[in-house]
């Protein structure tokens, strides 16, 4: 084995795909664009948009209570809401979004309330509609406030105590960091978007160094060469390994940079104030989730420059590459969904294995035993793809298909 | 020095089943002069020379080339060899000078001897004012140039060349036919395929007529026109095709 040649393939191939603008998009630009786009730019979006919408005044109609006038008065003075004059088609009002939601009052509320017998408030509202679900929890805060300020005047009223209604307090108390916290919210995130942009770019080089190779003409002249096929493929694939490598370091880079920035620009605009979360990842964990992608991108580059060497030409290469993304987005997004755990089994399934691991590496979990097994299972899948890349590197019928 | 012995070729073909595309080709060719595999599309001339160049292994016979047998050493048949075809064409995002460098250095040349080799060829082909250029930049003559300084980096002993100026202009192809006499003049061995009787007629010293991947005439001209009572080298080539 000749590390000499392997060496000088491999420089050249480097020298080479740096100078191809879609190598450089897709290894370098989308990495470090991708992350702040998807992240703070839909956070941005999405918190000004959630801002606004809790910023309206919800237009809520009132139906009965004319019987009533102590909580219609309450009702009226409420600043949150804006009352509306009862209509019959209120329904449909609400679906075509025209107010946000309607309050039924039962035929003599107050009278009922004092006698204290059990009436039914009903709310009426557009499920899954935000602004429709924030007009109707004012109201639903509104006469749940209402019927505590009831019970507190019963209890006074027989000179009894205020905590009888309330005899013991429910509390729910963190007791994980919140890095911990924040990193099994976004965990999921970073293998899948690690995992993918890994796949993406390599995706380019393989195709320029194989197919690209044999469109262009230029696999005669360097078979012509006295370099052996061993050594060229293995200079090729480092060159894909690296492209794929520097991609997934970019696109883990870009995503700690977001966090930290995201952070900071959504608590200024959000109205709700700072979370509380800690959206970052320790460097540790940078490390490890990197170590532990290493592998995946050997197979990665190892499988798609298998496949573009099959090709004929540059577009035949991109058809049967294109259809590989959603093999390794569905076991991505499989391993964001929620109840989905690491165990034995699922560490010998490929990518999905290092998605769930990445996902508690950055929750600050270190599963040490199945991140040997899932390492040594990636290796060998990688090996075995690599091997394949070699195999067909020797055969005629691949390298001259017509 | 290069020496063919009943080399043969199959391919396995979805229309075609398994053809022969070379069949039991045996000739020889010395060093200071010019075979010509003459031949139309499709004869199996460039099959003879990729086997030749180790770029296809052959299914029958065997062959030396600078004295080494082209299975068991291929690498180095390969270093001994220069070859050129139309689809050899040069990597368009490195510079002329790049490029000369990469197959410099995959031949093992030093440091050194690579840019006394380089330096010298670029002042000998001219090309010194492009060789900081892009070769996808080039004109089709300088891209010629590219590949001839590509081909004699490491200074071979034999010189392939599979119809080199098919496409060519006028101009860039006497580029290659200089070229060609040139490798002749200094002493190396030179196997030459065309389908241009012309060419063949001004380069070669002996001729080998192939068609259906079998060698159907070989010899001088002279030898040709006596064996065939015809003059022209297309009369004597269509007869030798048609017995």
């Amino acid at each position: 084995m000749s590390w000499r040649n392997v060496g000088v393939v491999y420089r050249k191939e480097l020298t080479d795909s740096l100078r191809d603008r879609r190598t450089v998009l897709s290894m370098i630009a989308v990495p470090i664009l991708l992350m702040p786009m998807l992240t703070i730019g839909l956070g941005v979006v999405s918190v000004l948009l959630f801002g606004r919408a809790m910023l309206e005044i919800p237009t809520v109609m009132v139906l009965g209570g004319q019987d009533s006038p102590a909580v219609l008065a309450a009702l009226h003075a409420l600043p949150e809401i804006r009352i509306v004059p009862a209509r019959p088609d209120y329904a449909q009002e609400i679906s075509e979004k025209q107010i946000r939601a309607a309050v039924e009052i039962p035929r003599d509320f107050d009278a009922a309330v004092a006698r204290g017998d059990a009436v039914t408030v009903r709310i009426d509202v557009y499920q899954g509609e935000l602004k429709s679900g924030f007009g109707a929890d004012r109201v639903q805060k509104f006469f749940t406030d209402y019927r505590d300020g009831v019970v507190r005047q019963r209890l006074q009223s027989r000179q009894l105590p205020a905590r009888l209604a309330a005899p013991f307090v429910i509390e729910q108390k963190n007791v994980v960091a919140p890095e911990k916290v924040g990193g099994e919210l976004i965990g999921g995130l970073v293998p899948y978007f690690v995992i993918l942009l890994c796949l993406t770019g390599a995706m380019y080089p393989a195709i320029d160094l194989t197919a690209g190779e044999k469109e262009r003409g230029t696999i005669e002249t360097i078979l012509c060469s006295p370099v052996s096929r061993v050594h060229l493929v293995l200079g090729k694939f480092l060159m894909v390994l690296t492209a794929s490598l520097f991609t997934a370091l970019l696109a883990i880079l870009s995503m700690g940079m977001t966090f930290v920035a995201g952070k900071k620009i959504l608590e200024r605009l959000s109205p709700l104030n700072a979370t509380g979360l800690a959206l970052s990842i320790s460097l540790k964990a940078v490390v490890w989730v990197f170590v532990m992608i290493v592998p995946l991108a050997v197979l990665f580059s190892a499988a798609l420059l298998a496949i573009a060497l099959f090709a004929k030409s540059y577009k035949e290469a991109q058809s049967y590459l294109s259809p590989l993304t959603v093999f390794v987005i569905l076991p991505a997004i499989v391993s964001i969904l929620p109840g989905v755990d690491l165990n034995a089994g699922l560490s010998l399934i490929p990518v999905l294995n290092t998605s769930l691991v990445s996902k508690e590496i950055v929750a600050g979990t270190y599963p040490w035993n199945y991140m040997a097994l899932i390492f040594a299972s990636s290796c060998l899948y990688a090996a075995g793809a690599l091997a394949v890349a070699i195999h067909l590197f020797q055969r005629e019928d691949v390298l001259f298909r017509t | 020095m290069i020496e063919v012995n009943n080399l043969g070729k199959q391919f396995r073909d979805k229309q075609r089943g398994i053809f022969r595309a070379v069949d039991g080709v045996t000739f020889s060719c010395r060093p200071g002069q010019i075979y010509g595999l003459l031949g139309a599309n499709g004869a199996g001339k460039t099959t003879t020379l990729r086997m030749l160049a180790t770029i296809l292994g052959p299914t029958t016979g065997s062959a030396t080339v600078a004295g080494y047998d082209i299975v068991r050493e291929p690498q180095k048949v390969r270093a001994s060899v220069g070859f050129l075809s139309t689809a050899t064409a040069l990597y368009g995002r490195l510079t002329a000078q790049e490029m000369v460098e990469y197959f410099g250095r995959l031949h093992g040349l030093a440091e050194p001897r690579l840019h006394c080799n380089l330096d010298a060829l670029f002042q000998r082909l001219g090309m010194n004012d492009f060789r900081d250029r892009r070769c996808d930049k080039l004109s089709t003559g300088m891209k010629q140039k590219v590949s001839i300084a590509r081909t004699l980096v490491h200074d071979p002993s034999v010189m392939i060349f599979d119809e080199p100026t098919a496409g060519l202009d006028v101009l860039a192809a006497r580029t290659i036919v200089g070229f060609i006499r040139e490798c002749r003049e200094t002493g190396k061995t030179v196997l030459f395929s065309t389908h241009l009787m012309s060419e063949a007629e001004k380069l070669c010293d002996t001729i080998g007529i192939i068609h259906n991947g079998r060698l159907m005439a070989e010899g001088t001209l002279g030898d040709l026109r006596e064996r065939y009572l015809q003059n022209d080298l297309e009369d004597i080539f269509v007869r030798v095709v048609q017995a």
